[in-house]
């Protein structure tokens, strides 16, 4: 049986200096930086930058490369919050990834977390900067302009999968996935195409995406993303690090996008779904699914069948359903699986019907009558500036300008639980042991990653605790040793370290 | 910004090909489209001022 898909997303955000920008907001590191760095000084008990608080790694005693390769590897912030996630600089962009969750659920609730983090983020950074300056960030993956940054996902796969069949059979779901999770772009960032060629399509990063299968993320994209850091026991595991998705506004779009992939890569992990879906051309096919709202092309089947995006889709969740029935869907958490399901097949039937009918869950299809409402009002041509700017404002963090925020759209967590995830990790992964360890003893926590802790316990040397194992040092396992012991040392010993 | 109540419906059938069964949504098209009206009312107190210049200021350096 496919082992728990945990999973977690990271988030690469738009940064923006406008106004009277000092030095210190001079181009986007510093400015990510300052971001960042406003957050923790102004959130004292959620967040240690390890580079500000140990600024000479030879002391430490362990050596660096070893432990936190590759996050200290230059002067940018690299903070772990008290929640478990990881708040850094990253390709000159804030970047938050959220802890690792058991289910889609959770890493919902993470995601938007992470959201939360970056307003009150922009909120500190303001504080600090001069009259008339201002930082904003945008949870968008393009400029509009031919430069994208990632929303990447990562789900935990059993190493003994063949990686070629994990290959072959999720492509189908990462091309034809933007039709119900696409976040909707205005206009075209790819070679030789602009507005007046493709006025709006599904998905922010289609345009991005040049090879099937490679080790690429900042150039010549590929669909399958070979990446293996696993982050945990090589041997057990694979991390899967998605590079194809867009960020989405949508809570039901992150939960159908995080949950559905969970599903389809059980699905593959229990060799029930099959290769018979393999598409001719993938790369030429994400794009023309992304370029199609009408949602009525075909794309080019291996076997010579053509079938539109929604009918893969719908493919996929019936496949979906009949293993729901043969194995259950407990790898993804049976409750959230099936909740999954519903609003995937709800959605592919909205779509079918009426995309309009959908538009309070699917963010393309939202962004999309926002702006053929406005083209329409007043008469804008498919290159008009304003129809970028709404594009760009769909996404805009503060709260007074985001237009995902006035659209209407259906959301699934809760404020306090929300606010709670900024500052408490999940309960069910070693993302809590890491998160309640930081908040309980920041001083004495020389280095947080995601598969170690490193604690100094008084006296030499420093002791280093591996997490190889993603679902251990839960809340259940571990709460009480950490309510109980006073010292990491305490805390070591009674976990027989 | 108030959150839609939502029915359920049960798993919708593929093997019919009519798709009257639509999922439950908030409202009618009328109701949808008078609501994006009142959007559209509000948006140029949203929409950044200059709309122009605010486009060609938002570039961004690659990611990942």
């Amino acid at each position: 049986m496919a082992i728990p898909k945990v999973c977690g997303i990271e988030t690469e955000y738009g940064i923006l200096v406008r106004g009277n920008a000092n030095e210190a907001t001079s181009n986007p590191v510093s400015a990510s930086s300052l971001l960042i760095n406003a957050y923790l000084a102004a959130n004292r008990r959620v967040g240690w930058d390890f580079e500000d608080e140990h600024p000479g790694t030879d002391a430490r005693g362990f050596s660096v490369d070893d432990l936190l390769a590759p996050s200290i590897d230059t002067h940018l912030v690299n903070a772990v919050l008290t929640n478990g996630a990881r708040y850094y600089v990253d390709h000159a962009h804030p970047e938050i990834s959220t802890p690792e969750c058991l289910t889609a659920r959770e890493a919902l609730v993470f995601d938007r977390a992470a959201e939360e983090v970056v307003r009150a983020s922009m909120d500190a950074a303001n504080r600090l900067l001069p009259d008339g300056a201002e930082i904003l960030c945008h949870k968008n993956n393009s400029d509009g302009k031919g430069n994208s940054y990632g929303c990447h996902e990562n789900y935990l796969v059993a190493r003994d999968v063949p990686f070629a069949r994990i290959v072959q059979q999720i492509t189908p779901h990462f091309v034809t996935r933007q039709v119900v999770v696409g976040a909707g772009k205005v206009g075209c960032e790819a070679p030789g195409l602009n507005a007046n060629d493709v006025p709006y399509q599904l998905s922010q990063r289609a345009d991005f995406f040049e090879e099937e299968v490679g080790l690429e993320t900042t150039l010549k994209r590929p669909i399958v993303n070979t990446r293996d850091e696993p982050h945990c026991d090589p041997n057990k595991y694979r991390r899967l690090h998605v590079i194809v998705g867009d960020a989405n506004m949508s809570e039901v779009a992150t939960y159908v996008k995080l949950g559905g992939t969970a599903i389809v890569l059980a699905m593959i992990e229990d060799d029930v779904l099959g290769d018979d879906l393999a598409l001719s051309n993938p790369v030429h096919a994400i794009r023309q699914v992304s370029y199609d709202p009408s949602l009525q092309r075909t794309v080019m089947l291996r076997n010579g069948q053509r079938m539109t995006a929604l009918e893969l889709q719908w493919a996929l969740v019936e496949r979906a359903r009949k293993y729901e029935r043969s194995h259950g869907l407990a790898a993804v958490g049976e409750d959230v699986g099936r909740e999954v399901l519903s609003l995937w097949e709800g959605i592919l039937t909205g779509l079918e019907a009426d995309p309009a009918t959908v538009a309070h869950q699917v963010d393309w299809v939202a962004k999309q009558r926002l702006v053929q409402g406005y083209a329409e009002r007043h008469g804008a041509r498919p290159n008009d500036a304003r129809l970028k700017a709404l594009d760009l404002q769909y996404h805009d963090l503060r709260r007074d300008k985001c237009l995902a925020l006035r659209v209407g759209l259906q959301t699934l967590t809760d404020d306090a639980e929300v606010q709670r995830a900024t500052s408490q990790p999940p309960l069910t992964t070693r993302a809590y042991f890491r998160g309640r360890c930081l908040a309980k003893w920041p001083g004495l926590i020389v280095a947080a990653n995601w598969d170690s802790l490193v604690f100094d316990i008084g006296r030499e040397p420093l002791r280093r605790v591996p997490m190889m194992e993603p679902l251990r040092g839960t809340a259940e396992s571990v709460a009480r040793l950490i309510d109980e012991s006073d010292t990491p040392a305490e805390l070591l010993a009674r976990l027989g370290a | 910004m108030a959150e839609r109540t939502q029915k359920q419906k049960p798993a919708p059938s593929r093997t019919e090909d009519t798709v009257e069964a639509a999922p439950a949504v908030a409202g009618s098209g009328d109701k949808l489209k008078a609501e994006l009206d009142d959007l559209l009312d509000e948006i140029d107190g949203v929409l950044e001022t200059n709309a122009e210049d605010f486009v060609k200021s938002y570039v961004q350096k690659g990611g990942q």
